[in-house]
């Protein structure tokens, strides 16, 4: 089984974490037109590579972004929102 | 005991123990340690099973765990492994896959009609005429599979079982052996695992009839004895590959997960047969075999041998046999250059080598049961093709057979390593190894011995420095001088039986036709052969097949690649991978009462909930019925210790729940409810339940059972985004609750609390502290099942408590429990629409008529601006409440039964029920907007096809229909 890193508890088995989809930044939506939020609400880009994305540690109740290549499966590096100019390197 | 060779260094049977068993009926005798094919060849038994396909008579192929054609049954377990697993006094053994004993298979005969089964046989016969398939699905069903499956087999469960260590090492042969102590001796927790009884490997048995090596394995085997660091598991095999070095190992007592920081493979070579004519008489095997047989356990393989060899192994393994004291008849070397190290060696020996020739066919003996000769010709390397002009016939009882390895690289291809074929060994070899996987000895095409202890301690300091300490850069060994395998050591002959897959009894001309039939991808002839697909898993046929392949597509074999190779490398006992449940459910503190009155349980997300508390002999519909009824005439009561229970404290509670809810909460009373209703980013609605203001700064939200936890999960996330000033605290298990409802709800609970429980003091939509039954308890009050309902919130421990005080006081009420299947009727009477029941993944708030519970002006919410997008849209469809006619009695409607107007469809039945109070079918539909108004008609078509009228009402159904 897969080991991911949470930033709060360290490394711990996949089975504890639940995938949120991947990171993005929601458009301004006082400002965006119609067209612009319908594509950030439905469009995903599935082309494979270095992705953000969202991951939560059940038992702690904590969501966190893993930088992830979702070709090799590589998780780089796992931080909090807000919180990656610390770098926790993974697997290395 | 015809067959035992004197004593032999390092041997692994103890002769002065001896075990007495039975194979097919007959007593035999073994020392203690031998396995089972090893006690039976000792005592001459050559005939230890039949092969799969022809029922071909089968004997000692490798001695290595893939003799599959030798699997026996002691009656209670089935297709035990005779080559390797030990014989045990009393057994009373048989083997499987034979018609009336190994001796006289009565299905013997397939073998003699096997031209008429061609490859792909089965896969083309028996499609035509359709009607005659039954029989001939039976005839098939008898003759596929090996061995019966006992279904009194005692059920055991194996623990699973974790370990950790710094470095895995799978193999203990020399080289794995080497690296396990060099990375131990840096002072690394070392793990090593092999699939054999006793470490050493090749090093205990690949001697050339010179013994000295054995105490070379002393030396090492007591190093790593004394390494505390390093732990052995014999007797195991590391069974698969999963992420981060997770790596299963599999022995009798079960699995062990063994999670590593780096992997070193050190898993060697599997021996490849040479393919001739009837290369699979008993008595016909392996050089390692051979090995084995005379160094573990001291037994013969035969009196008078012929060793056809196609590297330089076989000399090896004619040293190791006149060691034994076998004669031999003649060493036949498929090579045109003879061994420079070893032909003149034999030789000397006074052994006949021919140089350039090959073994024909093998010739059987009358009874078929083992070898009495072989036919010799000379052989064109180039072309691949006995020259038989000057063939000649050599008497012998049996042969030993080399040609090449294959790696056991199942582990290394399923981390992801990228395999090329490497010509001077003629083989396939790492090239790019992942992150914190090593590759060492034979499997990374390293083979003379000197060179894989190097390789093996370069392997370990290249863990070493993964692992961040010091440790030398060795430079990668390379294999040099003759290869140790031959690129194509194939006979052709007209006859055929020439097996490349013995599991499945697949001749060279089988894959001709497969090619021919245009199945010439490996992937594809592997299926379509069905080679490597048999027990051993292609561990000795797969490299062959692959050249074959290569020949006939005129390719080189890098450009045929190999099969997929996936866990797990070895057949594993079901058995083993069984176990507990690992899907957690959770009880109510009512879960026993509820189980000794009667409940029938469902579950409901994670929850088991009672459903319903049928009377005896009661069905499911009067059950609900019967509970719904109560609740309407007097009361009923229900656990509903499984809804979502969340509080939010803090100064931004309000502010959070304005941002993830639809509604307004800023301005919300202290003891007051609002309904909540949460969307997702797209405008779909996702949950809703009820949020009560405790105090300024606490609120306590109840939702739903079976979406609780991804709706906290989802709070969480935003007040990770929005960092409000606030605690969310899930209290889901902390709280229990029961809702008691109906007419008498209010008297009976009056008995219990000093609370004013007047309407006018505590209305409907308010929240109250206060004790019942002494019990502290929040009380909701909400009309979710009935108008009159409270919602006792209380600690989880105390529910029972209260719930029996609630019983009690009860009694003369006729208060009764109902379940949550009745929920779900008496929430549709009362005209409520549930999320995730009467919505889907689509549904917007406009199309269930939620406008109310929108406040569109809020600076943010989930989902709003998604709605300003939709509400410029017409609707599509639109939620309605209806009724069928008066006393229907046609075919019941089911939900999801679509809305039909012709060949349109309009929509679809989400809720429907008959309800007894109500006397009238009724529930929940979509419909096209044109539809929506009370006193339209729309047409439900059933699942006959009939179609089925529906009015829409008004709701509460109570109400309009009672008036109540």
């Amino acid at each position: 089984m897969k080991l991911l890193t949470c930033p709060m508890n360290g490394t711990r088995p996949l089975s504890e974490f639940v995938f949120g989809g991947e990171y993005r930044q929601a458009p301004d939506q006082d400002t965006c037109t119609d067209a612009e939020w319908a594509a950030y609400v439905h469009n995903r880009s599935g082309a494979p590579g270095d992705k953000k994305e969202w991951w939560y540690h059940s038992p702690s109740g904590t969501w966190f972004i893993a930088e992830r290549n979702t070709l090799t499966d590589k998780v780089t590096r796992t931080y909090l929102l807000g919180q990656n100019n610390t770098t926790q390197e993974e697997g290395k | 005991m015809i067959f035992r060779t004197p004593k032999q260094a390092g041997e692994w049977v103890n002769r002065t123990k001896k075990i007495n068993f039975t194979f097919e009926g007959e007593a035999f005798s073994a020392f203690e340690g031998d396995t089972i094919s090893s006690a039976l060849w000792a005592a001459g038994q050559k005939v230890l099973g039949r092969s799969f396909k022809y029922h071909r008579a089968r004997g000692v192929l490798s001695l290595a765990n893939h003799d599959v054609n030798v699997l026996v049954t002691d009656g209670i377990d089935t297709n035990i492994r005779a080559d390797v697993v030990e014989v045990k006094e009393g057994m009373v053994l048989t083997a499987v896959n034979t018609s009336g004993g190994v001796k006289k298979d009565k299905n013997s005969y397939i073998d003699s009609i096997s031209p008429l089964l061609p490859v792909g046989f089965y896969y083309k016969a028996f499609h035509t005429p359709r009607r005659l398939f039954p029989f001939w699905e039976s005839v098939i069903r008898k003759a596929a599979g090996l061995g019966i499956v006992n279904f009194d087999y005692p059920r055991i469960l194996k623990r699973k079982t974790h370990s950790h260590c710094d470095v895995l090492v799978i193999g203990a042969g020399p080289t794995g052996l080497t690296a396990a102590c060099a990375a131990a001796e840096a002072g690394l927790e070392v793990t090593i695992v092999d699939e054999n009884r006793q470490l050493g490997g090749s090093l205990g048995y690949n001697r050339a009839g010179d013994s000295s090596v054995v105490s070379q394995l002393d030396i090492l085997l007591a190093k790593a004895a004394n390494m505390p660091n390093i732990k052995v598991m014999a007797g195991a095999y590391a069974a698969g590959y999963y992420p981060d070095h997770l790596i299963p190992v599999v022995s009798d007592s079960g699995i062990n997960k063994v999670r590593a920081k780096a992997v070193i493979v050190a898993s060697g070579a599997f021996e490849q047969p040479p393919v001739f004519r009837y290369n699979d008489l008993p008595g016909v095997m392996l050089g390692s075999a051979v090995q084995r047989l005379i160094y573990r356990y001291a037994v013969k393989p035969f009196n008078n041998g012929i060793v056809v060899t196609a590297n330089d192994y076989g000399y090896r393994v004619a040293l190791d046999l006149l060691q034994a004291g076998t004669k031999i008849a003649a060493l036949v070397d498929m090579r045109q250059t003879g061994s420079a190290a070893y032909s003149a060696v034999l030789a000397k020996r006074g052994v006949k080598v021919y140089i350039g020739h090959c073994v024909y066919e093998a010739i059987a003996s009358s009874d078929k049961s083992g070898v009495r000769g072989a036919v010799i010709c000379a052989y064109d390397e180039k072309q691949n093709i006995a020259l038989t002009d000057n063939k000649f016939t050599l008497e012998c009882d049996g042969v030993a057979m080399s040609a090449g390895w294959a790696p056991a690289g199942a582990l290394l291809y399923q981390a992801g390593t990228g395999m090329q074929f490497d010509y001077d060994v003629e083989q396939f070899v790492p090239s790019r190894l992942p992150n914190g996987m090593f590759a060492a000895g034979k499997v990374n095409g390293v083979f003379e011995l000197e060179q894989r202890v190097r390789d093996g301690v370069r392997a370990a300091n290249d863990a070493i420095r993964h692992l961040g300490l010091q440790a030398p850069q060795n430079e990668a060994e390379k294999h040099v001088g003759i290869s140790p395998s031959h690129p194509y050591p194939m006979v052709p002959h007209p006859k055929g039986k020439n097996f490349v897959d013995f599991d499945e009894d697949i001749q060279i001309k089988d894959f001709v036709n497969a090619a021919k039939e245009g199945f010439d991808n490996i992937e594809l002839m592997k299926r379509f052969t069905t080679v490597g697909m048999g027990p051993s898993q292609g561990k000795h046929s797969n490299m062959n097949a692959i050249r074959i392949l290569a020949k006939i597509r005129d390719l080189p074999v890098e450009k045929i690649g190999t099969t997929t190779s996936r866990p797990f490398f070895h057949p594993t006992p079901i058995g083993h991978l069984g176990g507990r449940g690992f899907h957690s459910h959770r009880l109510t503190s009512l879960h026993d009462w509820h189980q000794a009155n009667g409940a029938v349980f469902t579950d409901i997300g994670a929850w088991k909930r009672a459903a319903y508390y049928p009377a005896a002999g009661q069905s499911k519909e009067d059950a609900i019925q019967t509970e719904a009824l109560a609740v309407r005439k007097t009361a009923g009561i229900i656990d509903g210790s499984s809804f979502g229970k969340i509080e939010i404290h803090g100064p931004d509670a309000a502010l959070f729940l304005e941002r993830f809810f639809t509604g307004v909460y800023t301005d919300q009373k202290v003891g007051s409810c609002r309904y909540v209703m949460l969307l997702d980013e797209s405008g779909v609605v996702v949950d809703d339940g009820i949020a009560s203001r405790l105090a300024d700064d606490l609120f306590y939200l109840s939702i739903g059972t079976s979406n609780a936890a991804a709706v906290y999960r989802e709070m969480q996330r935003s007040q990770q985004m929005w960092q409000l000033n606030l605690g969310l605290v899930n209290v889901t298990g902390a709280f229990g609750a029961i809702n008691i409802a109906g007419p008498a709800a209010r008297e009976i609970l009056s008995t219990l609390t000093d609370l004013d429980l007047s309407y006018e003091s505590f209305p409907m939509s308010s929240v109250r502290e206060s004790q019942v039954a002494a019990v502290e308890t929040r009380m909701i009050r909400v009309a979710f099942v009935a108008d009159n309902g409270y919602e006792l919130h209380a600690p989880m421990g105390q529910i029972p408590y209260l719930w029996n005080a609630l019983i009690a006081a009860g009694k003369k009420h006729a208060l009764r429990p109902f379940g949550s299947d009745t929920q779900r009727l008496l929430r549709l009477e009362m005209g409520h629409a549930m999320p995730g029941v009467d919505t889907d993944g689509l549904t917007n708030p406009f199309e269930i008529g939620a406008e109310w519970a929108i406040k569109m002006s809020k600076p943010y919410f989930i989902g709003q601006r998604s709605l300003t997008i939709l509400a410029k849209r017409p609707l599509r469809k639109q939620l309605v409440p209806f009724v069928l006619a008066e006393n229907y009695t046609g075919e019941m409607p089911m939900d999801c039964n679509l809305v039909v107007d012709g060949r349109d469809i309009l929509g679809r039945v989400t809720s429907i029920s008959y309800s007894k109070y109500l006397d009238r079918c009724i529930g929940f539909a979509y419909v096209t907007p044109s539809k929506k108004e009370a006193g339209s008609v729309f047409q439900i078509r059933v699942d006959s096809g009939a179609l089925v009228a529906a009015t829409v009402i008004r709701t509460p159904f109570i109400k309009t229909l009672k008036g109540a």
